[in-house]
């Protein structure tokens, strides 16, 4: 059986990414005052906000087009790292999304991938370094294993929004070894990843809209 | 809290507002958050700095001849982003070149970063210089790297004389590096400091401990000690940077900024030592700053950078300069 993603399941995502970040923008907040700055909610808020309105107020097009759309909203408004990851992460997406209005499961796998590998690429972390890699990385890996084993859609990314959730919680006892956190040595040590923590949000929102939005 | 604000949402935008009305002779694009030099830069390079806002006056107490062309205002502790940077690089090339001057946190550096691609996509050459002075950070490929601190004043200095004197951008970016790499810094703190939008500290520090290796964005630093007296925190402060750089007989220029909550009094008591210690090293001061330069909020305390400087710097140095935060005449 072949599922699909539509174009209203990954707006859905989107909106739920930003009611979750909302929720949970006091404890984002207060993990990176912890080992950061603590502005990783405030900004956050303010970025998927703005991709909120962004979302309202666009006619829909392709999936390409709101990958980007989302990308460059993100970029502009969040600022800091955060910004230019989480916006290379939709802007990879986009690009290596079909062009149309919905993903198969194996071009949703595609697309993720190459989110995560632009996120890679740009921040030059690496799993283990205490970053949002640490939750992204199981997250694809597990959703690649799962829909190799037959699982379906919405089984493997449950399973990869979970592994997201313990790689955000791997971070907890590391150094890191990237970004601000990096600067504290080995007292940041004992606190998780604010950017893990909210990748891991990006992560089980997909998850919880991917029941919604897929047609068999 | 108690801040001169109207509301933490507002604060960069008003205090945008009020750097228009405090100095007209910069014009300021409220809507990217730039603020311009409106110095001639006709035919040639122009420097393009910016960073999260909380370190005033860097960068935008910089901005006017003889040194930047313009400064982004990023939010508090937050770097600016890649179409803001672009906005200011397209409006100030006049043909020759842009140099950005980059502190190396990861924030700035990918943004900056993304901003380069785009501008030269716009078929305007761009040059990156990345400071990155603060010794309290391991130099290592498992860090970010060291932060960029006070040093970034200096080289936003001596490359603006040098642009503002029509060399091209291949050779102000050569003098950047040089200067970036010749600097050196280190800091420490006597509190937190609050972030107007999250409204607390933003690390606790009890009543007589310190941070000794802060950065400027209120994180903790690479230690807390029982607080030291002005005499011992110069040891300590000069001691991290001579045991990282040699500066031989080379003339230096010392800044010694505060960070944003320790009165001007503290800083000269504090400069008084660090001088004696630098005179006990031979080590040959010749121009030096103090006051709030590098500042990080409402912080207590200060950070020390040293420059090796060479005639070259000290001339670009002296060169005339009129901005906000550095005003000088030959």
């Amino acid at each position: 059986m072949s599922e699909t993603l539509t174009m209203d399941a990954i707006q859905q995502w989107l909106h739920r990414f930003a009611s979750e970040i909302t929720t949970q923008a006091d404890w984002l907040t207060e993990l990176d005052s912890a080992i950061g700055d603590a502005d990783h909610g405030t900004n956050m808020v303010r970025g998927t906000g703005a991709v909120v309105a962004k979302l309202n107020a666009r006619a829909t097009g392709t999936l390409q087009e709101l990958l980007k759309a989302v990308g460059m909203t993100l970029v502009s408004s969040v600022g800091g790292a955060s910004g230019s990851l989480y916006g290379t992460f939709f802007l990879e997406m986009g690009r290596n999304s079909p062009s149309g209005v919905q993903l198969n499961a194996s071009e949703l796998e595609k697309a993720l991938r190459a989110g995560v590998d632009g996120v890679v690429a740009r921040g030059h972390a690496a799993v283990g370094d205490k970053t949002m890699i640490d939750a992204l990385e199981p997250a694809i890996t597990t959703l690649s294993h799962s829909l190799a084993d037959g699982r379906q859609l919405h089984d493997s990314i449950t399973a990869a929004a979970a592994a997201a959730t313990t790689g955000r919680d791997s971070t907890e006892p590391l150094v890191a070894r990237k970004g601000r956190a990096s600067y504290l040595g080995e007292r940041s040590a004992g606190h998780i990843d604010p950017g893990a923590a909210s990748s891991a949000i990006l992560v089980a929102a997909l998850a919880a809209s991917v029941g919604e939005g897929t047609a068999g | 809290m108690n801040k001169l604000i109207n509301s933490p949402q507002t604060l960069l935008a008003d205090a945008l507002r009020g750097v228009a009305a405090g100095h007209r002779e910069l014009s300021v694009d409220f809507e990217n958050r730039i603020v311009f030099s409106t110095a001639p830069r006709e035919g040639r390079v122009a420097l393009v700095s910016g960073g999260g806002s909380g370190h005033e006056p860097l960068h935008s107490g910089f901005v006017g001849a003889g040194m930047l062309d313009a400064a982004c205002a990023g939010e508090i502790f937050t770097s600016p982003t890649p179409d803001q940077i672009l906005a200011a690089a397209t409006r100030v090339d006049t043909g020759s070149g842009v140099l950005f001057v980059v502190k190396n946190y990861t924030g700035d550096l990918l943004n900056f970063e993304m901003a380069a691609e785009l501008t030269q996509e716009q078929g305007i050459e761009v040059a990156t210089v990345i400071v990155a002075d603060d010794v309290a950070v391991e130099d290592s490929t498992w860090t970010a790297g060291r932060r960029g601190v006070g040093t970034t004043l200096i080289v936003e200095k001596v490359a603006g004389a040098a642009a503002e004197r029509g060399w091209s951008l291949e050779k102000v970016h050569g003098l950047a590096e040089r200067t970036a790499h010749a600097g050196r810094s280190m800091g420490a703190a006597l509190t937190s400091c609050t972030v107007p939008a999250v409204g607390r500290s933003s690390f606790d520090l009890p009543e007589g401990d310190m941070e000794l290796g802060v950065g400027i964005h209120g994180e903790p630093g690479r230690k807390r000690v029982p607080v030291m007296s002005a005499a011992e925190l110069s040891h300590a402060l000069v001691e991290s940077i001579t045991a990282d750089y040699d500066f031989g007989g080379k003339p230096v220029i010392a800044l010694l900024t505060g960070l944003g909550g320790s009165p001007l009094i503290e800083l000269y008591a504090m400069f008084a030592e660090v001088s004696d210690r630098l005179n006990e090293r031979n080590i040959n001061v010749v121009r030096s700053l103090v006051g709030n330069y590098v500042t990080s909020l409402d912080m207590a305390g200060c950070s020390l950078t040293l420059v090796a400087a060479d005639d070259e710097i000290l001339d670009l140095w002296d060169a005339p300069v009129n901005t906000p935060a550095l005003r000088w005449k030959d």
